[in-house]
């Protein structure tokens, strides 16, 4: 190491930080803070946070239920859904048809550069159809997620693939007598489980974290229950808004520690350099 | 030639006279520089709980090259980095033509540094590059120009003062970051590992350049490596480190056939390794005795004999051949002895054994090194 | 004239297979097939919609194809609505970018593997991606009207911050939770440029006579100057298509972007004409493309120097 005499040193770029990240926690402070508050607003104290436990408000936060439910399986639908398309045909696409790794790559980008906002104005009449042939249930949310979780799943399994060198793998496993789903199943999704496990966390976070499409398309998700139940419940909101942020940073935290190289970073168009030089991010909901 | 204690330097013969102070033999050239006598002496570094140099004495001679060599983690980047004024020195002083610079930071210490790689300017063309050094000195953009084409003219380069350094390749970026580096007329060069992350052809090509350019311009060099052959095939002087200590220094002929300690000798060119005893001057071998080179120690021994120096023989030691490699210059035979020794071969192909013939082997007895136990 | 000529180099030199480069498969037969799922999720999904959402600004109500829905792009309400989301986009980015810049900075001095560090990165990836409406609810409950430090500053320092009228509810309320998910973005954004940074540039620039002052201005800052305006873009971008916050503290109104094709797909009587959600959602699509093909060519410098 470099030891530049009188550089601003550590210090000072921690005490930066320190600062920064204090300024930063205010808002988190202030929704415990908030979440505390005695119902006649004088003292603090855990009133809000034992009612949402509360048989007799049950019914009251019915709609929440039914939101935090909607979202949990739809949660893993789009997981299950996305990983069952999305990572065959990449690999498929690795060993096969290497020339249209880009095409692929750019459509899982579109996403990006084509917001919710925008894909809600085109999901509305998809949406008209869909609710015909499967009902209106929030599940069927799912098929829109998967889109817009794209461009994240794309980007976790993309670093693993890169990695790895499945196509040895998977010639050694064909000379050893395995046919196409036996491999599939036995060698590529355990070489790739890092991606892969990183790709269904992120979407469960993504899903979670979604309003955009559901409240356009009038589902009752986590998110759109959160939204109705703060005009009448302000502190039910915020202490719900509080578990699910904590839980979004707990499953990113085990995807960065533990998951693929690409996986915790966010996805942006522009060539991404193997696993070295992650392109920069940009948020895929709201 | 003594096997026993590490080479001073002072009174060593170097095996090439360095041009000295470069001047005349540069002539009109505008990119001539005098070298440096540099010095260091007690160098010691110590990081929290490691030390990286534990009392390091290195002379170079004005206008000389001399390497260190030795394994990754030796302290021989340490003591480059030391000199460069990129690490504070824990004890000990370092001398630039007799004047003490631990204390002058780096950007006044006039050295020319040439790193193992990543260190050109992405953002400016390869001409900038070499301006660069100039540029801080506040050299009118004129002479900055025209020495910046001129030294580019000198490392091959001089078709690409528009590149960037991604366009070029390995090697042409080596060479870039050459010209930067002398581009200024520093008095003294410091190369850290310039050629390891390149590949086995340039890097061949390259340090030839690197020793030509050296030798025309006159400039003090410290040239840090962890491959012995480059060290050897560049260097007036090499210095062997290991754990944070030189333990030996000489030309590359006495560290190749001088080795002062097993160490050095099991580090430079490949060697067979012998239980030998030394008695009143002679070295009993198996199969042989000869007269010991120098004048070691009685007792035991280890004796070392490059495979080179190997012969088929009608006496000495017996074995059967184990294993032939035809390796285009030469043979390689190996001879099992014993159940636990092979003695290695290098021969000419007309010498061919067969696999499992029955032979003799012969050490050449002027080169047997021998260093002592323990 | 003699000559040394060296053999080929040994194989270890040459190119190695990249793994990737399929054999002459000749033999194997075509595996179209298992793509079809997937293409057809995605036409579906997404090709159908995005066709849709930007056609409809091509087609009259009843269908025919015409430009002339596009006139209501004109209008000085969805000009307004361009200009705030420009606006809001452009003040939150900037300040993002600086802030965002200098907790990269921060940041260099922590480990890069270590815990802290991927506990940065965690937190900053669910603020800058995943926060929404739950950024909504923090700032209602820091400044909103009943907001902690809102009655802090209130009961302790006198200080009443809706004295002039409440802006929270309104289009300025926007820019500290904006802000707040811009700096996570800069940072995450940002940060691959600060640690492509080599340190052998600092010493570098040392060896060659170089202050720190000099390699600050003449290597660090044109080195990151595309990293940070790409940044800079990418923040825009990102505010400028963000709806879950705004829409969740702005319950009626439509005074940005997204708020507009709300209003437009809610009631269909916005401006009194039809498709005016497609047409809104082709002005966006093209300030975001502009954005995003800006961003990409600065992107490949960025990354060539990173290398």
């Amino acid at each position: 190491m470099t030891r530049r005499r009188g550089a601003p040193g550590t210090a000072l770029r921690k005490a930066v930080l320190a600062v920064v990240g204090a300024v930063f926690a205010v808002p988190i402070a202030a929704m415990v803070a908030f979440s505390l508050r005695s119902a006649d607003g004088t003292g603090h104290d855990l009133g809000h946070w034992t009612a949402l436990a509360a048989p007799e408000n049950e019914r009251a936060y019915r709609s929440l239920v039914e939101g935090v439910t909607n979202s949990l399986v739809l949660a893993a639908v789009t997981a299950v859904l996305v990983l069952v398309l999305l990572v065959p045909t990449m690999v498929v696409v690795h060993l096969r048809y290497p020339a249209l790794v880009r095409p692929l790559e750019f459509v899982c980008l579109v996403p990006v550069t084509v917001p919710a906002i925008v894909l809600v104005v085109g999901l509305a009449p998809v949406y008209s159809v869909v609710s015909r042939v499967a009902g209106s249930g929030a599940w069927t949310l799912a098929l829109a997620y998967g889109v817009t979780v794209l461009p994240y799943a794309h980007r976790a399994v993309q670093a693993d693939l890169a990695a790895t060198d499945l196509r040895t793998l998977t010639e050694a496993a064909r000379t050893l007598g395995s046919g196409g789903v036996a491999t599939l199943l036995h060698v590529v999704v355990p070489s790739l489980r890092r991606g892969l496990l990183a790709a269904a966390f992120i979407t469960v976070a993504v899903v979670l974290g979604e309003y955009t499409i559901a409240s356009l398309l009038n589902r009752v998700t986590l998110q759109t229950s959160l939204v109705q139940v703060s005009r009448s419940d302000p502190f039910a909101a915020v202490i719900l808004a509080l578990l699910a942020l904590l839980l979004a940073f707990l499953l990113l935290a085990v995807v960065g520690r533990v998951g693929s190289a690409g996986a915790g970073r966010p996805v942006l168009p522009g060539r991404d350099v193997a696993a070295t030089a992650p392109a920069p991010a940009r948020k895929a909901l709201s | 030639m003594t096997a026993t204690a590490p080479v001073d330097p002072t009174t060593a013969s170097s095996a090439t006279s360095p041009t000295g102070r470069g001047s005349a033999a540069a002539g009109a050239r505008t990119t001539s520089t005098a070298g440096a006598a540099v010095a260091l002496r007690g160098v010691v570094k110590e990081y929290a709980g490691h030390v990286a140099l534990r009392g390091v004495d290195l002379d170079l001679a004005p206008g000389e090259l001399v390497a260190l060599l030795g394994p990754s983690g030796c302290g021989k980047t340490t003591a480059l980095r030391t000199l460069a004024g990129l690490e504070t020195v824990t004890e000990g002083r370092i001398t630039v033509d007799g004047r003490d610079v631990v204390d002058v930071p780096t950007h006044r210490r006039d050295v020319g540094m040439v790193f193992q790689a990543y260190s050109l300017f992405p953002h400016l063309t390869v001409q900038q590059n070499v301006e660069f050094g100039l540029r801080t000195r506040r050299v009118a953009r004129a002479e900055r120009a025209t020495r910046a084409a001129e030294m580019l003219d000198l490392v091959g380069l001089g078709e690409l003062g528009g590149r960037f350094s991604h366009q070029l390749s390995g090697g042409q970026q080596q060479r870039v970051a050459l010209a930067r580096a002398l581009v200024t007329r520093p008095r003294v060069l410091l190369l850290d590992e310039p050629l390891s992350a390149l590949d086995a052809q340039v890097r061949v090509q390259l340090r030839e350049e690197i020793r030509r350019l050296q030798r025309e311009l006159a400039i003090t060099t410290l040239f840090v490596t962890h491959d012995q052959e480059e060290a050897l095939a560049v260097a007036d002087r090499v210095a062997v480190m290991r754990a944070g200590a030189i333990e030996q220094i000489g030309t590359p002929e006495q560290l190749y056939s001088a080795p002062a300690t097993r160490f050095v000798a099991e580090f430079v060119g490949s060697s067979n390794r012998l239980r030998a005893e030394v008695v009143d001057g002679r070295v009993r071998l198996p199969g042989q005795e000869v007269a010991a080179v120098g004048s070691p120690d009685d007792g035991e021994a280890w004796a070392y004999v490059r495979p080179e120096d190997v012969t088929f023989a009608d006496r000495g030691v017996a074995g059967v051949v184990e294993s032939v490699s035809f390796l285009g210059a030469v043979c390689r035979t190996r001879v099992r002895t014993s159940p636990d020794d092979v003695v290695v071969l290098d021969h000419r192909a007309h010498e061919r054994r067969e696999v499992g013939e029955s032979v003799h082997v012969a050490f050449t007895p002027r080169a047997v090194a021998v260093v002592p136990f323990g | 004239m003699v000559a040394l000529v060296e053999g080929r180099p040994p194989a270890a030199d040459r190119d190695r297979l990249d793994g990737a480069r399929p054999p002459r498969a000749r033999r194997r037969p075509a595996a179209w097939w298992a793509l079809t799922p997937f293409a057809v999720y995605v036409l579906l999904f997404l090709a159908v919609p995005c066709v849709v959402a930007l056609g409809t600004g091509f087609v009259t109500g009843d269908g025919r194809p015409s430009l002339s829905a596009l006139a209501a792009l004109g209008e000085p309400l969805v000009l307004r609505a361009f200009g705030s989301s420009a606006l809001v986009s452009g003040i939150t980015a900037v300040v993002g970018a600086v802030v965002g810049a200098v907790v990269c900075w921060g940041l260099t001095a922590l480990r890069s593997d270590g815990l802290v560090r991927s506990l940065v990165d965690s937190a900053a990836s669910v603020l800058a991606q995943f926060g929404g409406v739950m950024l909504a609810f923090a700032f209602t409950a820091t400044i909103g009207i009943q907001g902690v430090v809102t009655q802090l500053l209130l009961t302790r320092l006198g200080v009443d911050v809706f004295a002039g009228g409440v802006w929270f509810y309104q289009v300025p309320g926007l820019l500290l939770p904006y802000v707040y998910f811009q700096v996570p973005l800069m940072v995450i954004t940002f940060m691959p440029a600060v640690t492509g940074l080599k340190p052998q540039w600092q010493e570098a620039v040392a060896t060659l006579g170089g202050t720190r002052r000099e390699h600050l201005l003449r290597v660090v800052v044109p080195v990151l100057a595309p990293a940070f305006v790409g940044s800079v873009l990418l923040l825009f971008a990102n505010a400028f298509s963000s709806y879950a916050t705004a829409a969740a503290l702005i319950s009626q109104g439509a005074q940005i972007v997204p708020l507009q094709i709300r209003a437009a797909l809610v009631s269909e009587t916005v401006l009194g004409r039809e498709n005016v959600a497609g047409v809104l959602a082709l002005g966006m699509v093209v300030v975001m493309v502009v954005l995003m093909t800006l961003y990409s060519l600065l992107q490949r410098r960025t990354e060539r120097w990173q290398r």
